[in-house]
């Protein structure tokens, strides 16, 4: 089974494109399956199945959700597997910035949409430096020059990927993007050993542990403090 | 290359690439003091400095540099000019049977236009372009650039787009003056001389639309007509695209013939997929779409163009009449 790992802020597009890509992948007559990681809820799933994709979500609730994420991908790998799938893509939302769930040797996609503003690409961190294929939605909205320093900006940040834009409504683009699905080679049995690209957050204080009070006084662990001249 | 960067001065580097600011600007290094330290070991301080939260090793920054200035050098290398002919060899429709054509040429300062209802298939001939199609889309399309196979960079790189869009829900978002708003595109372009740019889109785009803007107007703020000449201007003069698409320009407050001979002028080769017949009788040709694939191309017969010059007409007459209304003058 191939597995590619997609991730971008809220809203940029992830379902619509996976939704679209995989529409093409179908019309090949392959078979693929989706997982959804989130925070606290995601109506993704709703949309996948309308799409007959078969879905699993998975909410972090009070964890960390790049933590959740890695402790439960190999599960999901064998569930794909078990369910026959050629392709399966997880989905996550990027919500800090500071995480990527990218894997090493594992195809990794980042989607950003041209409306979340050109210094966005500098913002957004791992997620989309270490990414292989860079989605950019939402150019049916914006002026051509919008795009062209947007683009240019994203492959400032990440000069080796390659970049594609695609329409989530429309589907334009996202036949392609399944192509580079398809082109991938490698398959992945189980992810034991594998590696993340980039460090997970090194947490573990006591707000992780369920406190609320604020004050030095219940801040223990991992706490670091802010300079202010 | 890294092993040719790695050593330089950082203000040596800048010096002979000063695109590769917009690199260290991306990975936050601040480079300021620091021009006359090497590259590898500004790299290295800021990897250490970051401590714990460093993205990047030192090494990988270098080897994103390297490849961010030898796509920038590609990018300069000018093959989007040697564009001079878009060729399309026929697939097949929706259906499976052969496409109407033997071949489509259409060669730079030429017009096409593109005919046929939503969902006949017209995004699709669209993305078989910028995908330069191989027979591997589902139309099963091939496409040609100066009558050849073209690269295959051309489908990932961002610096080498092919085909500009422009397009009827198109905005601007940015918040910046038009000016500021324009070297900041030129600037991404790597265009030599920014201010003489700049200052020849705003006059073009000021020819185009009724009325006129400032420099320092806000993008945000510029009228429907307003925007879709700069965003006209913008495209024709900054863009580096061969192939500009233009899907339904409407024609409140801008001079379609004009925004087209802009184009033109400059050597694009362009796409229209218009339902006006002041547009489409502009073009030499029209591609039919249907049921998926081109079921015919025609020429615009010389009856045809007796009609075009009646509609310019009306047209010009029309752009008058509403000019002078938003002038305050009496019509009559
Ligand atoms: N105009 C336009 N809208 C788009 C495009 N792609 C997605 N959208 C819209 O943007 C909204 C968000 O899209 P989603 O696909 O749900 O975004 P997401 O990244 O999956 O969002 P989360 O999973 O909730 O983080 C939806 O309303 C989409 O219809 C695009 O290319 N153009
Ligand atoms: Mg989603």
């Amino acid at each position: 089974m191939k597995l590619v790992t997609v991730c971008g802020p809220p809203s940029s597009g992830k379902t619509a494109v996976i939704l679209k890509a995989l529409e093409a992948f179908a019309d090949r007559g392959l078979k693929a399956g989706v997982v959804k990681f989130d925070c606290l809820s995601t109506e993704d799933d709703v949309l996948y199945e309308k799409a007959g994709i078969p879905v699993k979500k998975g909410l972090s609730g009070p964890l960390c959700p790049d933590h959740y994420f890695v402790s439960n991908v190999e599960e999901i790998v064998q569930w794909g597997r078990s369910q026959g799938f050629d392709l399966l893509v997880s989905e996550s939302a990027g919500l800090c910035n500071r995480c990527s769930p990218h894997i090493k040797e594992v195809l990794a996609v980042c989607v950003v949409d041209n409306l979340s503003g050109v210094t966005t690409p500098k913002k957004i961190g791992p997620m989309l430096k270490m990414a292989d294929i860079v989605v950019i939605t939402k150019g049916d909205i914006v002026s051509q020059a919008e795009r062209e320093v947007f683009a240019s900006r994203v492959a400032a940040v990440n000069p080796k990927a390659a970049v594609l834009h695609v329409n989530g409504l429309t589907g334009q683009g996202a036949f392609e993007l399944s192509s580079l699905f398809d082109d991938e080679e490698r398959e992945v049995e189980s992810l034991i050993g594998y590696q993340l690209r980039f460090t997970m957050p090194s947490a573990l204080c006591s707000y992780c542990l369920g406190e609320t009070r604020i004050g030095e006084s219940y801040q223990m662990g991992n706490v670091r403090k802010m300079k202010i001249d | 290359m890294i092993n040719e960067i790695k050593n330089q001065t950082v203000g040596a580097l800048l010096e002979s690439y000063p695109f590769a600011a917009v690199y260290f600007d991306g990975h936050h290094v601040d480079t300021k003091g620091r021009e006359s330290s090497t590259v590898v070991d500004v790299f290295s301080d800021f990897v250490t400095a970051a401590g714990e939260d460093a993205v990047t090793t030192a090494d990988e920054l270098l080897e994103g540099l390297s490849e961010h200035v030898q796509q920038m050098l590609l990018f300069l290398a000018d093959d989007l000019d040697t564009v001079q002919s878009l060729g399309l060899l026929p697939g097949t429709h929706k259906d499976g049977t052969p496409e109407n054509f033997t071949n489509i040429t259409i060669n730079s300062g030429e017009t096409i236009c593109i005919v046929g209802p939503t969902g006949s298939g017209k995004s699709r001939l669209l993305a078989d372009i910028e995908w330069i199609a191989q027979g591997d889309t589902p139309t099963g399309r091939t496409i040609l650039l100066n009558d050849q196979i073209p690269d295959r960079k051309w489908r990932f790189s961002p610096t080498h787009k092919l085909v500009a869009q422009l397009s009827q829900n198109m905005n601007f978002v940015m918040d910046l003056t038009v000016q500021e708003f324009l070297e900041m595109h030129a600037e991404s372009r790597l265009a030599d001389n920014v201010r003489d740019v700049v200052v020849r889109i705003i006059d073009q785009a000021n020819a185009l639309a009724g009325e006129s803007f400032a420099p320092t107007t806000p993008i945000t703020s510029l009228s429907g007509g307003q925007s879709r000449a700069l965003m006209i201007a913008d495209t024709a003069i900054l863009s580096r695209s061969p192939i500009v698409l233009i899907d339904e320009i409407e024609n409140a407050g801008i001079d379609r013939q004009k925004a087209l001979q802009l184009l033109l002028s400059e050597e694009k080769i362009v796409l229209m997929a218009t339902h006006d017949p002041v547009l489409a009788l502009m073009g030499g040709r029209r591609l039919i779409i249907a049921n998926g694939g081109i079921e015919a191309v025609i020429e615009t017969t010389e009856n045809e163009r007796v009609i075009l010059k009646e509609l310019a007409v009306m047209d010009r007459r029309m752009t008058d009449l509403r000019n002078r209304l938003r002038r305050g003058e009496r019509l009559e």
